[in-house]
């Protein structure tokens, strides 16, 4: 009973907020539902025993994807009216686009009782956690997808900076190690001044 | 009926929400006890002695994106290891050359985002 | 229902302890700092001043709460009570003995990664909300500090998981039986000698601890000389406290985290003192790795911007990444699983 209650309790409360989401006027506030959203997600994982997925999508979206929307819409001057003018104009696509997706789930759900012989192929996690259990596999048996993800985030990383870094032309840097191998004799010329004669280049060799 | 696992997390829930009514009843006690008495200049944002002049919220230095992103990366590959470091013996060499060459991946774009200054500031 | 009724005075038992210990993690800031100047500190209210904190809370508490013009209401308000919610909900997990965890999960040491990842919403929220440029600056470089040091937190993480074998708290306490882990000398089998693997782990997890809580001498986000108060600039009264307890009780749950990882969470240096129960051990150590963050703010200057991140991108960052290498290699090929 109690299951049942919290999983509603979550479901509900991720639905409203999914619904918030492309509602609210304010992007910002749509990126905070956005985060409500995952975390009920979280929770339902946890109630399906799958704890390291949980804590993966709070550590992972939560903490870092989330953060980056929220830089984006704080910061970025987008002009969200000029974008909502072109809402009509985009709508049959937008519609079509959600249509496949529902479609794609409903036929999901409806097939779901015979998908049951692929959760037998994956290693019964009753004596291992969670993390043991992807560990045992994730590195060996699926090393390519894993090698994938890899290339994916070597791709993102030049991607970004490519995008992002601009030239800044004239600015002061540190540079630590010319700081510190600055040895005295480079800096300071000692010169010997006779008394009442004084330099004849005035001091400024 | 809960799973084993979740019954673990029930305490957690109930800690939260004890957490969470402390924090609310902290700051709505203040709102209780103290007087509010706004007043135009007591609410104006704060400036060293003129009116502000321009909303806040506005364009930024394009790294704190660039530093988001970065971020993300490294996160994802943290996430990557964290599977790995629990179950090092158990996947023996072959698990650990297959985290070396991702993490091989991974350190060329470290070296790439170093090289082309993605980490300077000044 | 008499389980949940049960947690939930479980869980009033473990918060109420943490508020006093951020209550007089502020005065003993004061005392020390004053001490190590020189100075007295506050010593008027109250026997040696012991009554200060609560005398401070009182007032925060009778002051009026101002929201500014431009503010976001609900966001302003809301930011601090995500903070404060944050720093104490880490608490839910922390072993304060071998048998005393309120919820004893198997990715523990995952939960408070995910509550420390947080941090930086309640701040960069804050900043947002306020519609002050200083607020905003300030939680910009907030977070952008936060979420550079948090990189190499995980690393750090890993490292010391690769020694244990396990993402449960109590199991890595328990992996330290033979010595805690910043003074372990892991030694292969033949070996005369081992080597302090985890030493230059535990420096890197300390110095990004006081990245991560902001502190001095990292403490940038509320440079006084340059940003008024930083992301708090607009903030009073209640809301204010719940910023400042939410950065203390961060403080004391990193302090925690560095004894669980490092110093052995709850057990006796000694197995002759063994009788003193675990959580004073632990509250010692946690009070020992505090005094530190002190000694480190009246000690040190500010760190300027470019060589704060710096420090994180590139020298924690490569330096622990090698080291999760140099560890797993050093486990897996010399020294074999663990018995």
């Amino acid at each position: 009973m109690p299951a049942t209650l919290i999983f509603y309790l979550f479901a509900t409360v991720l639905i409203l907020a999914a619904l918030m989401v492309i509602s609210a006027r304010n992007p910002v506030h749509a990126v905070l539902f956005l985060i409500l959203c995952f975390f009920n997600a979280a929770g339902l994982f946890v109630l399906q025993g799958a704890e390291f997925l949980a804590m993966l999508l709070v550590i992972v979206y939560v903490g870092a994807v989330a953060v980056l929307f929220l830089f984006v819409v704080m910061m970025l001057d987008i002009d969200f009216k000029q974008l909502r003018q072109g809402f009509v104009r985009y709508l049959p696509l937008g519609a079509l686009v959600g249509a496949v997706l529902l479609i794609e789930i409903g036929m999901m759900a409806v097939h779901w009782p015979t998908m049951a012989g692929a959760a037998a192929q994956t290693p019964a996690p009753a004596a291992l956690g969670n993390a043991e259990a992807i560990g045992a596999v994730l590195y060996t048996k699926y090393w390519l997808p894993f090698q994938v993800a890899g290339l994916v985030l070597l791709v993102a990383m030049v991607g970004a900076i490519c995008l992002t870094l601009r030239d800044r032309g004239q600015v002061v840097r540190q540079n630590v190690s010319v700081q510190m191998n600055r040895k005295r004799s480079d800096v300071i010329e000692i010169k010997k001044v006779p008394t009442g004669q004084g330099i004849s280049d005035g001091g400024m060799a | 009926m809960l799973s084993d696992i979740a019954v673990q997390y029930l305490p957690i829930l109930v800690f939260l929400a004890v957490a969470l009514g402390v924090a609310l009843a902290a700051s709505g006690l203040s709102f209780v006890l103290a007087k509010q008495k706004p007043d135009p200049e007591k609410v104006s944002a704060y400036e060293c002695g003129f009116e502000a002049f321009s909303d806040a919220r506005r364009r930024f230095d394009v790294r704190f994106y660039l530093v988001a992103i970065l971020f993300i990366i490294f996160d994802l590959e943290v996430a990557f290891l964290f599977p790995w470091s629990v179950s090092l013996f158990e996947g023996g060499v072959a698990a650990f050359w297959s985290v070396m060459i991702f993490l091989g991946v991974l350190t060329i774009g470290f070296i790439y985002e170093w090289k082309k200054g993605a980490l300077e500031w000044e | 229902m008499v389980q949940i009724v049960v947690y939930a005075l479980l869980a009033v038992a473990i918060i109420i302890p943490v508020l006093v210990g951020v209550a007089y993690l502020t005065y003993a800031e004061r005392r020390v700092l004053a001490a190590m100047q020189m100075r007295k500190g506050p010593n008027v209210v109250g026997p040696f001043g012991l009554l200060q904190p609560i005398a401070d809370g009182v007032k925060l508490l009778g002051k009026e709460t101002i929201i500014p013009a431009g503010a976001d209401m609900v966001l302003f308000i809301g930011a601090p009570i995500l903070t404060f919610f944050l720093a104490l909900s880490a608490w839910a997990v922390i072993p304060f003995d071998a048998k005393l965890v309120l919820a004893d999960i198997n990715v523990g040491i995952l939960y408070l990664f995910a509550i420390s990842s947080l941090g930086v919403y309640g701040i960069i929220i804050a900043g947002w909300a306020s519609n002050s440029k200083y607020s905003f600056l300030g939680s910009l470089r907030s977070a952008a500090q936060m979420v550079s040091y948090e990189v190499s937190i995980g690393l750090v993480m890993i490292t010391v998981l690769l020694c244990v074998g396990s993402l449960n708290l109590g199991k890595i306490i328990e992996a330290q039986r033979e010595g805690w882990f910043v003074f372990r000398l892991f030694a292969p089998d033949g070996w005369a000698v081992g080597v302090p693997l985890l030493f230059p782990m535990a420096v890197v997890f300390f110095i990004s601890a006081l990245a991560e809580t902001n502190r001095h001498p990292f403490d940038l986000p509320e440079g006084e000389s340059e940003l008024v108060g930083g992301f708090n600039t607009e903030y009073s009264s209640m809301s204010f406290a719940l910023f400042f307890l939410g950065e203390y009780a961060n403080m004391i749950l990193l302090s925690a985290m560095t004894s669980i990882l490092f110093l052995g969470g709850w057990l006796p240096p000694h197995d002759s003192v063994a009788f003193v129960p675990g959580f004073i051990w632990f509250a010692l150590k946690i009070a020992a790795v505090l005094f530190v963050f002190l000694w480190v703010r009246a000690a040190l200057p500010r760190y300027r911007y470019d060589q704060l991140m710096r420090i994180g991108w590139k020298f924690f960052l490569p330096v622990s990444l090698v080291w999760v290498v140099v560890v797993a290699a050093w486990q897996l090929f010399l020294m074999g699983p663990p018995a």
